[in-house]
């Protein structure tokens, strides 16, 4: 017993027990260890989503981990600190060792979530992943109507969705409901709501599309209006708390209507890392696009020494990248100055603040696309006939 | 929450330690807990009672004012239960 003990439960803020997360100080160059790793087990997928975040260069199938690399990516990352491990792809059930991987990580102390579209899943793999320790599945729609979604997914696979969305929704996992929000599916979402809500998931997620990889591709059919985006604000704001206390629901907002960045991954190299198919290590899933860039991989360099001096971690970390407005703005140790990848995108310089910050000199790259969005829409009835044709992403070799 | 009713962690959340600190992890997210708040989830196993842990804690944190604590205790798990983090059995 310790009678001196500090009684300090935590202080009492709106929903917020404990004490909120601080993340590294944004000057350290040795950041603490990494809270999350992604691993993209293979980019082969059943599904050609026209928003898929993965890059538009995928890896191989010939390229990929095999088990025993895999295993020590897990083994290396829970030493390390690492808590969660995110199972993601692709379709990560394409990997038949996905139930092995899962065990390996779990045993390792390390928090399981499956991200999928739980085309593969069958009742042997679904008790396996069980049995493996997975915490948490998180399955994705694309639409509430068939031919919405199957026409995102560029296959028909939503009813088969619909099916184990009713299975999950009893156990044997906590289980999400991830739904992708943009321009032809937003007159909608009343109706997503009420579809998702019929699951009763534990979590719901209501993401936009974020525009980089193939989303990036299909921007002009996939931004919303402004005014789907306000209704989009009114309508998760009122679900929210409709649901207080049953389902969680988060709420990713397009940012490209946003005031300000997101805090993209939390800040380059402050708290996940991403191992692709192929063992490369990157701070982000769409890194490999800015030039210049060098990746270190786990089959080379163990893990720790990646994360703490790699060139690629170490690129954008902190704060010495910066230049003005970032540099002596108050808001850079919220943002990070936003998404490095959004600023070599829409700029074609990496280091630039990115564009979707009011305060950024290229902001007008972000309201004129949104600006178009509002011509297309009220230029013709007959606007979707004369917007490009999707462009579906592709399975590598 | 009732005195009487058994509080558990929800499917999915799980306390973890690391060395800079506890944690509480969820789908997708997580909260930094402090000690005392780590005292209270390491309880929330579905055999103690919110009266118990209670008990328990005033013998840890001995001198705080029993009133006080319980309050506190209440307001930590009545939050976390609104998170989903928190289920009763």
């Amino acid at each position: 017993m310790n009678n001196r003990e500090p009684f300090r439960p935590s202080k009492p803020t709106a929903g917020s027990p404990g004490t909120p997360f601080h993340p590294a100080k944004p000057t350290a160059r040795l950041p603490g260890a990494p809270l999350a790793v992604i691993a993209e087990l293979t980019h082969r997928c059943p599904l050609r989503c026209t928003y898929c975040s993965n890059p538009l260069q995928l890896q191989p199938a010939a390229n990929e981990l095999d088990t025993a690399a895999w295993l020590e990516v897990f083994a290396q990352t829970a030493e390390m600190g690492v808590l969660h491990a995110h199972f993601t792809g692709g379709e990560p059930l394409l990997r038949p060792d996905l139930e092995q991987l899962v065990r390996g990580a779990h045993d390792a102390g390390l928090y399981t979530n499956l991200i999928t579209s739980a085309i593969g899943l069958n009742d042997r793999r679904l008790t396996a992943l069980e049995e493996a320790g997975l915490d948490h599945f998180q399955l994705s729609f694309q639409d509430s109507e068939p031919e919405g979604a199957n026409a995102i997914a560029g296959v028909p696979v939503h009813d088969k969705k619909v099916s184990w969305a009713k299975r999950l929704s009893n156990g044997p996992f906590a289980f999400t409901i991830n739904l992708v929000v943009h321009r032809q599916n937003l007159d909608h979402l009343e109706q997503m709501l009420a579809f998702v809500e019929s699951f009763s998931p534990q979590r719901v997620e209501i993401a936009n599309v974020q525009y980089y990889g193939w989303g990036f591709e299909n921007r002009a059919r996939l931004m919303p209006t402004r005014e789907q985006v306000d209704r989009t604000i009114e309508l998760v704001t009122a679900f929210q708390e409709r649901m207080r206390g049953k389902i969680t629901v988060d709420f990713v907002l397009p940012d490209y209507y946003a005031r300000y960045p997101k805090a993209c991954m939390g800040g380059w190299g402050e708290r996940l890392l991403l191992v692709d198919p192929s063992g490369d290590v990157l701070p982000c899933h769409a890194a490999k696009i800015i030039p210049g860039m060098r990746f270190a991989n786990v089959r080379a360099t163990p893990l720790r020494e990646i994360w703490e001096s790699s060139e690629a971690f170490q690129r954008f970390r902190g704060e010495e990248w910066m230049s003005e407005p970032c540099r002596s703005c108050e808001r850079r140790t919220q943002d990070h100055g936003g998404c490095r990848c959004q600023a070599f995108l829409l700029t074609g310089r990496a280091e630039a603040t990115d564009p979707a910050c009011s305060l950024s000199p290229d902001h007008a790259l972000v309201t004129e696309r949104a600006l178009e969005t509002e011509l297309v829409k009220v230029g013709a009835a007959s606007s979707e006939a004369k917007s490009p044709a999707w462009n579906y992403r592709v399975n590598p070799r | 929450m009732d005195s009487g009713s058994h509080p558990k962690l929800a499917r999915g959340c799980k306390l973890r330690t690391r060395e800079d600190g506890d944690y509480l992890l969820m789908p997708e997210s997580m909260l930094r807990m402090n000690r005392t708040g780590c005292e209270i989830l390491k309880r929330c196993d579905g055999a103690h009672t919110v009266e118990q842990i209670v008990a328990e804690l005033q013998t840890v944190y001995a001198g705080v004012d029993a009133q006080k604590l319980s309050a506190e205790v209440d307001s930590f798990l009545a939050r976390l239960k609104e998170r989903l983090a928190i289920v009763e059995v």
